[in-house]
């Protein structure tokens, strides 16, 4: 498929997620405010999992913390808007005073990192209760207006993000920056050796990996108006994320978008139809992911499949 | 006197905690993936020896081998039909199929056991040294985590198969070279490692109620254990969990119970950045 017309695509993607509250009732505008919520933070983890390579499994710190710095800061009397920006500020000095630290391990040593990192903090959350309200959570102001005009307002929100994400991906992508990531994914030492700054592209990518996830974290918490520490840093969504990534196309532009299209639109199916077992298919689809699918599903050429196919039918004739 | 109570409540969680980890820290050294599936094959260890206790009336300690042997066939079962088809992969890809086969196991141990908290209970009553108190079950908890660890250190530092994983894990290709049958011993490995789950499931079930619940704090305790103790190695385990243990037991009495999980995660991300070969100082294996 031509690069034009994945765009083209993925354009088309997009106005049908927005346009959901002309043409589809609530709960597929639910649907829709998730998925943009989802492929935001699957984009935003693309930056340190994909494009550099790094087993990152932080997002929910980056979301739960982005959640609890909205929610407080709006308790306190700031605007939405500006309580979700302060979130992102928050959340990005957050990463890039972690990164600096943790982003000296490699492999298994920095995936154990992060995700000490996400039970410190979600522990730290639950038992400061003065500021926090401790396991029984926070209630978050409301957004004003009926329950149809919010939702159309949270998606217009969760979008808008989406897509600024994925406008700095491809900035990203097309950059020196992608370039020195993507020679970090590939071998970490000569990069380092022919003259890329090793360090600060990791921090800046693990900074780029977090503050969309602060934002997403505080309008998610101004969305649905209550906060826990098991909800917000919850270890699901943070395997849930790579997950996503890695169905698409890791280190992909469009990888992220198609990944958790994907896997969103199966896991409400199956959710629907086997609530019983749905943990069990969602691991079950991990598997079948991680043995077939190992570059994403953007990496599947329609050319190879078709002449794989030709080709056997040809071995199968030729054969006497 | 009151220092010694929590002193001996430390080394009584650190048996546990070794015994928790050393299988973990097995899999992470020889086979070089971090395995998520680890808590949730405490748990299953914890309620076979529950059920088998419950509906049949076997005792805990004859439920052990049995418990030990079915485990061993689950792990190893699960490296050969699938890990081995990925065990040289990134961390990414093996730690995403760890998790999403724990996600399976997690949901039909859910399903068919329910997450109620059970407890295998004796009632063995109390001992009273001086004033310090502890219950029976957990002295001989205690006694069974370190004779378990202890067997296994004698496995791997005597037998043959014990040679071989430890050769496998200095020098994989070497070892292959030296006529070892890699995935095989993979595929032992994993099986030792699940054993050591299940039986540590099943001492906790004796002292502690277990419930699935459970796996993922099973899981985060063998993360701490091995990286401050150091990986791959029986001593390491060991230091790990009886630092570990001690650390908590002191912070739950100093600083509030609720507190003593975060120092654990805090000494694990300090440790991680500082040293992380860990206290044992054996070199890990990136």
């Amino acid at each position: 498929m031509p690069a034009s017309l994945r765009y083209v695509l993925f354009a088309v993607w997009v106005l049908a997620l927005a346009s959901t509250p002309l043409w589809a009732d609530n709960y597929f505008v639910r649907l829709a405010i998730i998925i943009a919520m989802y492929t935001a933070l699957v984009q935003s983890w693309n930056f340190i999992g994909g494009f550099a390579g790094y087993p990152s499994f932080a997002t929910a710190v980056f979301f739960g913390l982005g959640s609890y710095a909205g929610a407080l800061t709006q308790i306190a009397g700031l605007p939405s808007i500006l309580a979700w920006l302060f979130a992102t500020a928050f959340v990005g000095a957050f990463a890039a005073l972690f990164g600096v630290i943790i982003l000296r391990l490699r492999g298994h040593y920095f995936a154990i990192a992060s995700f000490g990192v996400v039970e410190v903090v979600r522990l730290v959350i639950s038992s400061w209760g003065s500021l926090t309200g401790g396991g029984d959570g926070l209630n978050v102001p409301l957004v004003t207006g009926g329950p149809n005009a919010v939702a159309q307002a949270f998606l217009a929100v969760m979008i808008t993000i989406m897509l600024v994400a994925f406008a700095v991906t491809v900035a990203v992508d097309r950059s020196r920056l992608g370039f020195g990531l993507r020679c970090i994914q590939q071998n970490e030492d000569a990069a380092d050796m022919v003259g890329v700054d090793t360090t600060r592209y990791k921090v800046i990518a693990f900074v780029l990996s977090a503050m969309f996830c602060g934002t997403i974290g505080a309008a998610y918490a101004s969305w649905t108006g209550y906060i826990d520490p098991s909800d917000s840093f919850s270890i699901l969504m943070t395997v849930k994320v790579p997950v996503m990534c890695l169905l698409g196309g890791p280190g992909t532009v469009l990888g992220p978008a198609v990944g958790t299209a994907v896997f969103l639109l199966l896991e409400e199916v199956l959710w629907s139809n086997f609530l019983e077992y749905n943990r069990a298919i969602l691991g079950a689809l991990i598997v079948l992911i991680i043995f077939f699918l190992p570059g994403g599903l953007l990496k599947i050429s329609l050319h190879k499949i078709v002449a794989r196919v030709i080709r056997r039918n040809n071995d199968a004739k030729g054969a006497p | 006197m009151f220092y010694f109570q929590t002193l001996v409540n430390g080394i009584v969680l650190g048996a546990l905690y070794t015994c928790l980890a050393v299988g973990f820290s097995l899999v992470w050294g020889v086979l070089n993936i971090i395995n998520m599936l680890h808590g949730s094959l405490i748990v299953l260890g914890g309620y076979l020896t529950f059920f088998a206790w419950h509906s049949y009336g076997i005792h805990p300690l004859l439920a052990l081998p049995f418990v030990a042997v079915v485990l061993y066939c689950v792990g190893y079962a699960i490296q050969y039909l699938v890990i081995n088809r990925v065990v040289n992969q990134p961390v990414l890809t093996t730690l995403t199929l760890t998790f999403g086969l724990d996600l399976i196991l997690y949901n039909f141990m859910n399903v068919y056991y329910t997450a109620t908290p059970v407890r295998v209970t004796l009632d063995l009553g109390i001992v009273d040294f001086g004033g310090i108190v502890m219950p029976v079950d957990r002295l001989i908890g205690m006694a069974l985590a370190l004779v378990l660890t202890a067997l296994l250190y004698v496995v791997l530092r005597g037998s043959r198969i014990g040679r071989a994983i430890v050769a496998v894990r200095m020098d994989r290709s070497a070892a292959e070279l030296m006529g070892i049958r890699v995935e095989q011993i993979y595929a032992i490995t994993f099986g030792i490692s699940a054993l050591m789950a299940g039986t540590t499931g099943a001492v906790f079930a004796m002292v502690y109620p277990v419930t699935t619940n459970l796996a993922g704090a099973f899981l985060g305790k063998a993360f701490v254990v091995c990286v401050i103790g150091g990986l791959g190695s029986v001593q390491g385990a060991l230091i790990g969990g009886f630092v570990l243990g001690l650390v908590e037991s002191f912070a739950g009495q100093f600083l509030g119970p609720e507190h003593a999980l975060t120092v654990g995660f805090i000494l694990l991300l300090v440790l991680l950045v500082v040293k992380p070969t860990g206290l044992s100082g054996i070199k890990g294996f990136e």
